[in-house]
């Protein structure tokens, strides 16, 4: 029986590292796709076609099931994120309160759809299924931190912060 | 780990904060620290350090009423505190022993007097990254007690005797899934906790797992005794960061004190627990697909039978239950399964907790007896519909269940009784509407989303909700006629009967049960193309579904 060496990182970049020492924790078992993928997006930022071949590679799973995996799960995004992320909660007690004229004002302003980044890379605007902070509802998600009760104003004007930086 | 170790951790716990004379308790659950508690705890502990006076600032999970945070609670004279601001960090230490603040002071007797608390018992009480301070409060006695003196068949019992059913929404009894696992064949079999709050709307599994994560443990080890598995899993959306840390805490100072891992209190009884994160799909709370989600593979549902009892993660007899759930599982060891039958209604026994939102006074978590009125927990508890408006509905269950219209208010608060209005119970999300909100564009929402959450392995489902995505569209928009609502009734009990998994099963739901409640509101909308609560644009273009959903 012939032993599996996994694959060599595929350049000298640290995050690599990272990486791998998920899937060695796992034991380069096939069911640690998901968790790997989580590790590769958080040092990333997202998964691109070179992530997702060495993560299959290693795990020795088919490239369409990580393909698949990947395009199958919301939280996996295959696009580099913007430098600042506005992310819109779009849950139903959001909704209610009047979430969907945050985002309709956010596209406006910043002239891209939502799960888009502005051309400059500036500004990502993103939306979520729910944060569970629907007690503070409407929320947006500016740069990861939570801010409830938001008002169009309010999100322009963080745009607009972010926008000149 | 021993019993009289576990008192001897609880009784220096409580010598030890005996040592001061004032406990001021920081709720830091995540709506109270986007409000600034985290700035707050450090002023409190700043103020605290200068007054001179034995104070132990505390921080706690979710104390409950989300809209009057960030809260402080004062112990022992449990004067609460709504909208404290770092800036009055000063005038509450300077008051304790004291007067309480007036101007910041909160009256939600109201509020807490409807309550029942089983599972949030110790929310606002302990410090969650805290083992000790669980311990103090009984914790892990359960375990210990069911280890040393119950058989597995005999915490089996007191679990059917409680008559506890799921959380999670289906409400199948906990007593008799157990029995079933229980007795299934095979040496390796899995504990599974669903803490995949897909549910939008709906909060009380991440403010559980963030406030009190010992309790979801012990819950599911006392389980897996009495399962006979000894490997669990935790299966947490990766849109819950608090809770994954939280978890990862807990797990780890479990297994310092022993309380998880090899040879549990001196018995052969093993059990170890694992994370795994969730990556944004709604279909993955259903337990088929949880468990393909577990596995590593895309979270499409199974047919059943066979059910995960029987064959489940990696084909061996798996149990999955709900974090609330396993929540009311050491309650129910330490008081006893009559305890708890006690409470609640004929069929539906115990507590259930909810999160109220949408337009309603007190926002937040709620914990109540099952039985109670439809009326109590909005009127009473929740404060009524601020802002001079009228009640219109609430929504139960999420987008699997339906709006209840005023005139059921009296309804007492059951899986039955919702079922037979045509909600469910769902995990607990109840979401007020009031008039400026448009029941059809609701229910456009609550398609829209099942739509694009659809796994897409059977037809029903897939198609089905773009279906009913572009009828409801065209009505909202004022393009629709009377034949696109008679298609839209008939089209959604198709989906109802032939989906695979409950997404699809329950995805009519909201539409079904809007139409059978508010279908004057769809005629203003078809005959008179107007929207009553002014909220869909008359005549404007009707939304085009996204390729990617038909195809």
């Amino acid at each position: 029986m012939s032993t599996f060496t996994p694959p060599p990182l595929p350049s000298s970049d640290n995050r690599w590292k990272i990486v791998n020492g998920t899937m060695r924790k796992n034991g380069f078992a096939r069911h640690a796709l998901i968790e790997t993928l989580h590790t590769v997006q958080s040092a990333f930022g997202y998964l691109d076609d070179d992530s997702i071949r060495f993560v299959a590679n290693s795990l020795r799973v088919p490239l369409s099931q990580a393909y698949g995996v990947v395009t199958f799960y919301h939280y996996f995004s295959l696009k580099p994120p913007g430098k600042h992320t506005a992310t819109i909660c779009a849950g139903t007690a959001c909704y209610i309160k009047g979430s969907d004229k945050l985002a309709a004002a956010a596209e406006k302003r910043l002239g891209i759809p939502r799960g888009q980044t502005t051309k400059d890379g500036q500004i990502s605007l993103m939306t979520a299924r729910c944060v569970g902070a629907c007690s503070r509802a409407p929320v947006v998600m500016c740069d990861g931190e939570v801010v409830g009760e938001m008002t169009s104003e309010q999100l322009l004007e963080q745009l607009e912060r972010w926008a000149v930086e | 780990m021993t019993i009289e170790e576990l008192e001897q951790i609880a009784k220096s716990v409580c010598q030890e904060n005996e040592k001061f004379d004032f406990e001021v308790n920081v709720c830091m659950d995540l709506a109270c620290m986007s409000q600034g508690a985290d700035r707050l705890r450090e002023a409190l502990e700043t103020a605290a350090g200068a007054s001179g006076k034995n104070i132990l600032i505390r921080r706690t999970g979710c104390m409950g009423p989300c809209s009057s945070g960030p809260l402080v609670r004062v112990d022992p004279d449990e004067t609460l505190y709504h909208h404290v601001k770092a800036d009055n960090a000063e005038a509450i230490v300077k008051c304790l022993g004291g007067k309480p603040v007036p101007e910041l002071q909160c009256d939600l007797n109201d509020h807490f007097d409807k309550q029942v608390r089983v599972v949030l018992e110790n929310a606002g009480h302990i410090d969650p990254e805290k083992i000790d301070d669980y311990i103090s409060r009984d914790g892990y006695k359960a375990l210990l007690t069911a280890l040393t003196e119950m058989t597995p068949y005999g915490v089996i019992h007191r679990i059917t005797e409680s008559g506890l059913r799921g959380r999670g929404g289906g409400g199948y009894p906990t007593g008799l899934k157990w029995g079933t696992v229980a007795k299934a064949t095979g040496d390796v079999k899995y504990v599974v906790c669903n803490g995949d709050e897909g549910d939008p709307g709906a909060f009380m599994d991440r403010s559980v797992m963030e406030g009190d994560p010992h309790r979801v443990l012990e819950g599911m080890a006392i389980a897996a005794y009495a399962v006979g598995a000894s490997k669990g899993y935790i299966y947490v959306r990766a849109e819950y960061p608090v809770a994954v840390s939280r978890l990862t805490t807990a797990l780890r100072d479990a297994r310092r004190r022993g309380l998880l891992g090899n040879g549990i209190c001196n018995t052969p009884f093993n059990f170890d627990v694992e994370i795994r994160l969730g990556a944004g799909a709604f279909v993955c709370g259903e337990e088929t697909a949880l468990l393909a989600s577990i596995e590593g593979r895309r979270g499409t549902p199974k047919p059943r039978p066979p059910y995960p009892a029987v064959s489940g993660l990696w084909g061996k007899p798996t149990l999955i239950n709900n974090v609330e759930t396993y929540a009311n599982i050491a309650p129910i060891v330490r008081n006893g399964g009559k305890w708890f039958a006690n409470m609640g209604s004929e069929r539906s026994k115990g507590t259930k907790v909810f999160a109220l939102t949408g337009k309603i006074t007190n926002t937040g978590l709620v914990e109540v007896p099952m039985g109670i009125k439809l009326r109590e927990i909005i009127d009473v508890i929740g404060g009524g519909v601020p802002g001079g408006h009228t009640f219109k509905a609430v929504q139960t269950g999420g987008p699997s269940g339906g709006c209840i219209p005023a005139e059921m208010l009296d309804l007492g608060v059951s899986y039955d009784a919702l079922m037979a209005v045509g909600s469910i119970m769902g995990s607990g999300g109840m979401i007020v509407m009031d008039d400026t909100s448009c029941m059809v564009n609701v229910a456009r929402f609550f398609v829209e989303f099942c739509m694009t959450e659809s796994c897409g392995k059977c037809i029903p489902c897939r198609a089905g909700t773009a279906q009913m995505y572009t009828l409801l569209s065209r009505i909202c928009a004022g393009t629709g006629t009377m034949e696109d609502l008679e298609m839209l009734v008939s089209l959604c009990e198709t989906i109802k009967e032939t989906s695979l998994c409950g997404l699809g099963m329950t995805a009519p739901n909201p539409v079904l049960s809007t139409i059978k409640y508010f279908k004057n509101e769809y005629i203003e909308h078809i005959v008179h193309k107007r929207c009553p609560a002014g909220v869909c644009t008359m005549e404007a273009p009707v939304p085009v579904v996204p390729q990617e959903v038909l195809a």
